[in-house]
């Protein structure tokens, strides 16, 4: 730890933040890039473990996904998803607000826009993911204003939510759903869901046509039902071998084309393919898929040694991309960093997933796994899992959208509260 | 090195900040117990029982009860199913000592 380079972290954290009294913790620096889910949750479990942190963040206000669909479907205030970093800085962690615009895994240091560098010896990085926009010829970032994906919840949720409750009676609705692997699984089908139910309640004359890149999904059968019950006039399913893949889309005509069809739409939500965001490119510890493979013990690079990345960016095997996974494989990743540094040999972990998705209010479905390292990789614990049983009665479902309520709150108050 | 942990963790005391579990740090976590938080949360927020504190002996018969589906649930048979007996009472021991929210 060389002098300079000390003064220049400070001179960075100045004015941003107050250096934690940790800072001069000789077990040595870690920072974590990216405050979401994943990387707020592993600054306070470093935190916890009494390790020094810096949490590099380039926004001031989080603006979390899960409950979006709600947002869209103008069940819940936008306001309901904004987090500020109040809570954290509280806990003692040292947050600062900077877009990092590189990261040199051998000299062990992240540079920031300012032209600052932040030393590290181990760096957590969750930066959660990109949207392609070189993927569906005719879908760039132009066009997302006009053709929303609102799959980074902000003024895209709002865009959406918006088009959606100005939709007239009589229009149709077009969901374009990507192959796997992508951010939320049931995500999808749970905002084709309560779009479905707007349309039901508000536009009856309207329609919603979901096109899908794949043929199997999250709770498939769960939601197949629901729909069918619930939304038998209203939403029409197109899966990829009746031809629901979408191959360009052109925002001026707001033309959506497929294989062997073109639908004119009132309103299009196109989710387009998706991969780590660009900074784990820059890393160097996103590989050919343009997703990052890690090690499923300690989430640590498999290509760049020092670097651990949780969340959405790393491949978590059959873990699928969820808040509720980024914040397990956060502190699982947090107790093996701080092992490292203490020169111990992390244990081998198990994590949980559990995804509620509500296919109308007061209608809740789930999806758990359990998971353990096998084979090098992230593997579901067999017998363990599944979902919502298909029979269950509506009492449960209406449990299960309360539960689904309570997670939100719960685990937004363990991240960010 | 210990000696500098002590002395971090009572420059934490003293900045008073955040309350540190009493088992943070040199108690980890047994596999599959952080992730009991993301619902059971240390907050307490509304439907999900605290866990934190609970008597192990507690914990363990429901997960016991939950694994073998005696006990009926929404999402709880599908998550105790994921951990032997041996680990439901690790992870059981562990929330005890956790401090009640
Ligand atoms: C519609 C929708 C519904 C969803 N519903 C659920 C749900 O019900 N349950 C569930 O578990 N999950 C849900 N998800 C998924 C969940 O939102 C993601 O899995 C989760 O946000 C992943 O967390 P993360 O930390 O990997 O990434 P993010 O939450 O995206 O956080 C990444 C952070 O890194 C920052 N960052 C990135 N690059 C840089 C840089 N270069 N410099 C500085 N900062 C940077 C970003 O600003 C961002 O704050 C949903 C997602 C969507 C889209
Ligand atoms: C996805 C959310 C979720 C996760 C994760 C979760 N639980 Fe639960 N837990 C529930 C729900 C919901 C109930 C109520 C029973 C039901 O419907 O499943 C419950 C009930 C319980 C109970 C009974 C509480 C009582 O007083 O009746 C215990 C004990 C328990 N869980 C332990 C655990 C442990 C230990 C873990 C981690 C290994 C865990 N839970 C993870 C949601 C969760």
């Amino acid at each position: 730890m060389s002098g300079p380079t000390r003064r220049a972290v400070l001179g960075t954290l100045a004015g941003l933040a107050a250096a934690p009294a940790l800072g001069q913790d000789a077990r040595g620096r870690v920072v974590v890039l990216g405050g979401g889910f994943g990387g707020a949750s592993a600054a306070r479990a470093l935190h916890r473990a009494g390790l020094s942190v810096t949490l590099v963040e380039a926004e001031t206000t989080y603006t979390a996904c899960p409950f979006s669909n709600e947002v869209i479907a103008g069940l819940q205030p936008l306001a309901a998803q904004r987090f500020g970093y109040e809570g954290l800085r509280r806990a003692g962690i040292a947050v600062v607000h900077a877009v990092a615009t590189g990261i040199d895994g051998g000299a062990r240091s992240v540079a920031l826009a300012d032209g600052s560098r932040l030393p590290y010896d181990r760096l957590v990085l969750s930066p959660g993911i990109a949207l392609r926009f070189d993927a569906i010829p005719g879908y760039d970032e132009a066009a997302a204003e006009v053709m929303p994906h609102a799959w980074k919840a902000g003024a895209q949720t709002e865009l959406l939510a918006r088009r959606l409750a100005d939709l007239p009676d009589g229009g149709t609705v077009v969901l374009s759903v990507p192959a796997n692997p992508y951010r939320c699984p049931p995500g999808p089908y749970e905002r084709a869901s309560l779009i479905a139910h707007v349309l039901k309640t508000r536009k009856p004359r309207s329609k919603l046509i979901v096109l899908d890149a794949k043929d199997t999904f999250s709770k498939q059968k769960l939601f197949e039902a629901a729909w069918k019950e619930l939304y038998p006039d209203h939403l029409e399913y197109v899966p990829l071998a009746a031809g629901g893949q979408v191959t360009a889309v052109d925002p001026g005509t707001m033309t959506v084309r497929t294989d062997f069809s073109e639908v004119r739409a009132a309103l299009a939500c196109i989710i387009p393919p998706q991969r780590a965001a660009p900074i784990a490119t820059a890393a160097g510890v996103a590989d050919r898929t343009g997703w990052c493979p890690i090690d499923p013990v300690t989430f640590e690079s498999r290509l760049v040694p020092g670097i651990h990345v949780v969340g959405d960016a790393c491949i978590g095997g059959a873990m699928p991309k969820s808040a509720f996974s980024a914040n397990a494989q956060a502190k699982v990743c947090a107790d093996a960093v701080a092992d490292l540094m203490a020169g111990r040999t992390p244990a081998t972990p198990k994590l949980i997933n559990t995804c509620y998705s509500l296919v109308a209010p007061g209608y809740g479905i789930s999806v758990a796994g359990v998971y353990r390292p096998a084979n090098g990789v992230l593997a579901d614990v067999e017998g363990a899992g599944g979902t919502s049983s298909l029979d269950a009665p509506m009492e449960a479902r209406r449990a299960e959208a309360a539960y689904a309520e309570a997670w939100y709150r719960t685990i937004t108050a363990d991240v960010f509260g | 090195m210990r000696g500098l942990r002590a002395l971090a963790l009572l420059a934490l005391a003293l900045l008073g900040l955040g309350a540190a579990p009493a088992a943070a740090g040199p108690v980890p976590a047994p596999p599959g117990a952080s992730s009991c938080s993301g619902c059971h949360g240390a907050h307490g927020e509304g439907a999900f029982a605290p866990l934190a504190g609970r008597p192990a002996s507690d914990i363990a018969a429901a997960l016991a009860a939950y694994r073998s589906g005696e006990r009926p649930a929404t999402v709880m048979t599908r998550i105790a199913k994921g951990f032997t007996e041996a680990e439901s009472r690790a992870i059981a021991a562990y929330l005890e000592q956790q401090a009640a929210p």
